[in-house]
């Protein structure tokens, strides 16, 4: 047994222990405190990636499995493959750009950086945890710091997007509560243990239990995603949250939704969710255009944003209702695992891309024009070259165009879906053509034409800003042209996961 | 007899009538010895209330009284709400004056006193000599600042209500008597269980009126909030806790033994229901936090009931229903009490029990607001905290005997309850003090009882395995 995963799980609170010694007026050693906490926390993930086997991405790894509460058979249970080393990977950086970015947050430092690296272990131990108490845990105290940095360092209706995020998903965590203990109950013996409950999938010969048990789930993961009618929460929170508080949410927190549907409702539930699939599909498709019309609607930058991010994650949730609805016909196992691997790359490539796109509206509203209006601007590309550079990277990205990371996920996406799928999946393209619209539309409006006067002094962006975007802006233009390692690791978990369905 | 076997119940009462004579013996200003005193005495019978976790379970004195690790959980918890009380009270009388604080700390042993015998007696009479020995010295201490109209209120209030639930009680006893000819708990079992139900329906929402008083449960809760507020805020702290503690040990220890469940079971649900409802929507509204927590702890009864209702057994402790409340109520000991405590610490350095005078708090008090949002996270449900456990312990002991819609309910109410514990959160944190507002100084005595009740709140979140153990030692012996 290696501790290699509790490091990478703990280190952030190991880093909230020592600023919590810190003056609060230091807030220079407050912030080299977080940075150092995040980049090692980011060196660990990534020597936890060195240490694991690719060539068995398939099977968790790197397990810890230590005795907690032993009478209701609850272990502290850890493990990664191919489906959350990324994720956990693409959580540490991003929690390490967001301190990086935050450099210059002057209201409360102390506090703002112990609840994002809070949050950090939060997100962490979701995607680390294969135990069903310890998932839960992890999934319901990741709410509280967001509530906090919302609600503390958040624009002005920041106490009303605060709490309603905090009501929305507090409502979907107690429906997976109830959800999980049904399952407690019916297995035997009696284990909260994941990976012990997929096996012996308790509620196979009981559907009607199964489609309760899985509408909990559902209603936990859905209003995370966030999948439509469950998704109003979102601008709201998107709107008020700090910037960085906005990257972690778009980038991360959405993805613990998509994440839970591929490794717990997927394998542990299998018939229930072949039974709904086809609801869920409609969901999704409908949250795909929806969430694209939406945001082809907004003049402030952030709501676009954020309604791109439901329609993105539209997408996602069409893959994994497919490969859901594939069940056991053998025939359609390639499609099922071609739908899951663009659902996964989706989940990666929404998390940079996006992430990059908060930063970048950070960059212009935080400090430079205070405003987010998209028809406030216009020319600026004359203004700053470099700023414009990485906005149409990141946007084009966002819309798919090939050889950027977004245009791998929606290629595989619906590539398999369509196979399942074909009417819905059409449908759904309708959305990835108004995403194009609505990101060129945007591009035009604030880059090109006639500079806005009111912004002739407008500095672009500085060396901590470049450092806190380059790495993302890298990732898009590399996994866009090379994908294939990447996949390779994804499509083994997701084969693997397909396996675990009969 | 077995005199030994009561040895914490001789101890306490040397203790108590030991301090009233030390109460006379020492000046206004020298309280605090009493206090301190007290503290002492009650951990020091804390050992034989310990050891009786690992006792035969028995009755003694001519089978009225209960020897057996269900009382004794009960001892531990109405002697370690004492202790907490005393430490809050110490915080509270600092500063005031008053002629009656050595009193107060008297009472409080006495009120132990009480509370262990009510969790112990196994016989009708007692058990009513119990309640009402509860009763009248809790009415004294709620009445206790006599200066203050709104505490003469709280006593006369808290008077008036208690008598008349008492009353009917003791006629709910009578029907229990008259069917099984006997006031022993343990022999009226066989007896009840022949008799005519609607009888022993009439007879149980008696007995409920009684105990449902002392537990708040609607719709026997209406003195709760007026007393919560009027009363010395140590004493409001003890009532929520060692009170609520007690009646939950003699309802489960009647409705046990003495009834058949048919008889019962879904009026207490249907009450569980009511009381967790009523008590978040009308929390919704207040504030005060003392009111609020009134209501608060309103909801709660009716979590805990859920505890009783769930009869079914199961192998592990997820899925007991008693294993589950004994859990809750220990942990809502330490998260309520501790946020008495930070309520306290407001009220005298700030002088108000106002929600919006808790604005900026994390900046003025950073130590005590920590506390309080850790407390108030417990209070909601949500993880690493002790009253989280206990909910799902709760939860699943629902489901487990087919209460499924009863989970729900429960469910629904605690994300009702979020919006207003969060309320608090929100003054002490997002809100702004006002200008010009110094840091409040956090005594050692507020820092300490924070310290173990955040510890407590804590370490039953994250390591319930021996807290665990214990209830199930404690629960399964219940029935002798």
């Amino acid at each position: 047994m290696s501790g290699l995963l509790s490091l990478v799980l703990w280190l952030p609170v190991a880093g909230t222990l020592v600023l919590l010694a810190v003056p609060r007026d230091r807030a220079r050693t407050i912030r080299i405190v977080a940075l150092v906490t995040t980049v090692l926390d980011l060196a660990a993930s990534v020597w936890a990636g060195a240490a694991f086997d690719r060539a068995r991405a398939g099977t968790l790894q790197l397990l810890e499995q230590v005795r907690w509460i032993p009478s209701i058979g609850v272990t502290y249970h850890l493990g990664v493959d191919g489906l959350s080393l990324p994720l956990v990977i693409l959580t540490t950086l991003l929690t390490m750009l967001c301190v990086i970015y935050s450099w210059r947050v002057d209201l409360r430092p102390k506090e703002y950086m112990i609840l994002f690296l809070l949050l950090e272990t939060g997100m962490v131990g979701v995607f680390l945890s294969l135990d069903f108490f310890l998932f839960y845990l992890f999934w319901e105290i990741s709410l509280v710091p967001m509530f906090f940095i919302i609600g503390i360092w958040g624009g002005a209706r920041r106490t009303y997007a605060a709490i309603k995020f905090f009501l929305y998903t507090l409502v979907g965590s107690l429906a997976m509560l109830l959800a999980i203990l049904i399952l407690y109950f019916q297995s035997s013996p009696r284990t909260l243990d994941i990976l012990a409950l997929i096996q012996q999938k308790p509620l196979a010969h009981d559907l009607p239990l199964a489609i309760l048990a899985f509408w909990g789930f559902f209603l936990s993961f859905a209003i995370k995603v966030p999948m439509f009618p469950f998704h109003t929460w979102l601008p709201d929170a998107h709107v008020e949250a700090p910037t960085a508080g906005s990257v972690l949410l778009a980038a991360i927190l959405l993805k613990l939704g998509t994440y839970g549907f591929v490794r717990i409702a997927l394998p542990l539930l299998p018939d229930a969710f072949q039974h709904m699939a086809w609801f869920v599909a409609v969901l999704a498709v409908i949250g795909a255009v929806y969430g694209a019309m939406v945001a082809m609607a907004q003049t402030d930058l952030k709501k676009l944003i954020a309604y791109s991010s439901v329609n993105h994650m539209g997408y996602v949730m069409l893959a994994i209702a497919a490969a859901a609805a594939v069940g056991n016909r053998g025939a359609m196992q390639g499609a099922a695992a071609q739908a899951l691997d663009g659902a996964t790359m989706q989940m990666l490539a929404h998390g940079v891309i996006t992430g990059a796109l908060f930063f970048l509206v950070g960059v212009l509203y935080d400090y430079r024009a205070h405003t987010r209006g998209v028809g406030d601007f216009g020319g600026l590309a004359t203004r700053l070259p470099v700023y414009t550079g990485l906005m149409m990277l990141a946007m084009l990205a966002s819309l798919g165009l090939p050889l950027l990371m977004g245009f791998v996920a929606e290629f595989l996406i619906f590539l398999g879906a369509f196979q399942i799928y074909p009417q819905l999946t059409g449908v759904a393209m309708v959305g990835v053509v108004i995403t194009v619209a609505y990101f060129l539309w945007a591009i035009q409006r604030i880059f090109l034409g006639p500079l806005n006067p009111r912004w002739a002094a407008l500095p672009d962006v500085d060396a901590r800003e470049r450092w806190a975007l380059a790495p993302l802006a890298a990732l898009m233009v590399l996994v866009g042209f090379y994908p294939g390692p990447l996949i390779a690791i994804i499509n083994l978990a997701m084969i693997n996961i397909l396996s675990l369905v009969h | 007899m077995d005199v030994q076997a009561i040895t914490p119940e001789l101890m306490l009462g040397v203790l108590a009538l030991g301090l009233l004579v030390l109460d006379l013996a020492t000046g206004p200003a020298e309280k605090r010895f009493v206090a301190w005193i007290a503290v002492i005495g009650l951990l020091a019978t804390l050992v034989p209330s310990a050891l009786q976790l690992g006792a035969t379970p028995r009755l003694v004195f001519f089978d009225t009284y209960a020897v057996e690790p269900f009382s004794a959980f009960f001892k531990i918890i109405a002697i370690l709400s004492g202790v907490l009380v005393l430490l809050a009270a110490m915080e509270f009388f600092k500063g005031r004056t008053t002629q009656h604080e050595g009193d107060v700390y008297v009472l409080i042993a006495f009120m132990v006193l009480g509370l262990v015998i009510m969790a112990a007696a196994a016989d009708l009479i007692l058990l009513f000599l119990a309640v009402e020995y509860v009763s009248l010295v809790s009415y004294v201490l709620a009445g206790s600042l006599k200066s203050d109209r709104k505490s003469n209120e709280a006593g006369v209030k808290y008077f008036f209500y208690g008598a008349a639930a008492s009353a009917v009680m003791l006629y709910g006893f009578t029907y229990l008597y008259g069917a099984g000819g006997t006031t022993n708990l343990y022999h009226l079992a066989r007896p009840l269980a022949a008799a005519n139900a609607g009888l022993l329906l009439v007879a149980t929402v008696f007995v409920l009126a009684g105990l449902g008083f002392k537990i708040s449960l609607v719709p026997f809760h209406q003195w709760t909030p007026d007393v919560y507020e009027g009363a010395p805020t140590p004493v409001t702290a003890f009532l929520s806790v060692g009170s609520k503690a007690a009646g939950f040990a003699a309802l489960l220890r009647v409705l046990y033994v003495a009834l058949p469940p048919e008889t019962w079971v879904t009026v207490l649900a249907v009450l569980a229901a009511i009381s967790m409802s009523v008590g978040n929507l009308v929390a919704l509204s207040q504030q005060n936090i003392k009111r609020m927590l009134a209501y608060s702890s309103i909801a709660h009864a009716g979590y805990m009931l859920i505890g009783v209702v769930a009869l079914a057994g199961s192998s592990t402790p997820l899925g007991s229903g008693v294993d589950a409340l004994l859990y809750y109520l220990l942990a809502y000991m330490f998260t309520n009490i501790g946020a008495f405590a930070v309520a306290i610490a407001v009220e005298r350095t700030l002088g108000s029990d106002a929600i919006a005078d808790y604005a900026g708090l994390s900046q003025r008090a950073p130590f005590a607001a920590a506390a309080m949002a850790i407390f108030m996270l417990s209070l909601t449900g949500i993880p690493f905290t002790a009253l989280f456990f206990g909910k799902l312990l709760l939860f699943g002991a629902a489901i487990q005997s087919g209460f499924l819609w009863l989970a729900v309910v429960g469910i629904l109410n605690s994300v009702i309850s979020l919006a207003y514990y969060m309320g608090v959160i929100r003054a002490m944190y997002q809100q702004a003090a006002p200008d010009g507002a110094a840091p409040l100084a956090e005594s050692g005595l507020t820092r300490t009882l924070l310290a173990i009740t955040v510890a407590g709140t804590v370490v039953l979140g994250i390591y319930p395995g021996p807290f665990l153990r214990l209830v199930q030692t404690a629960s399964a012996l219940l029935r002798l």
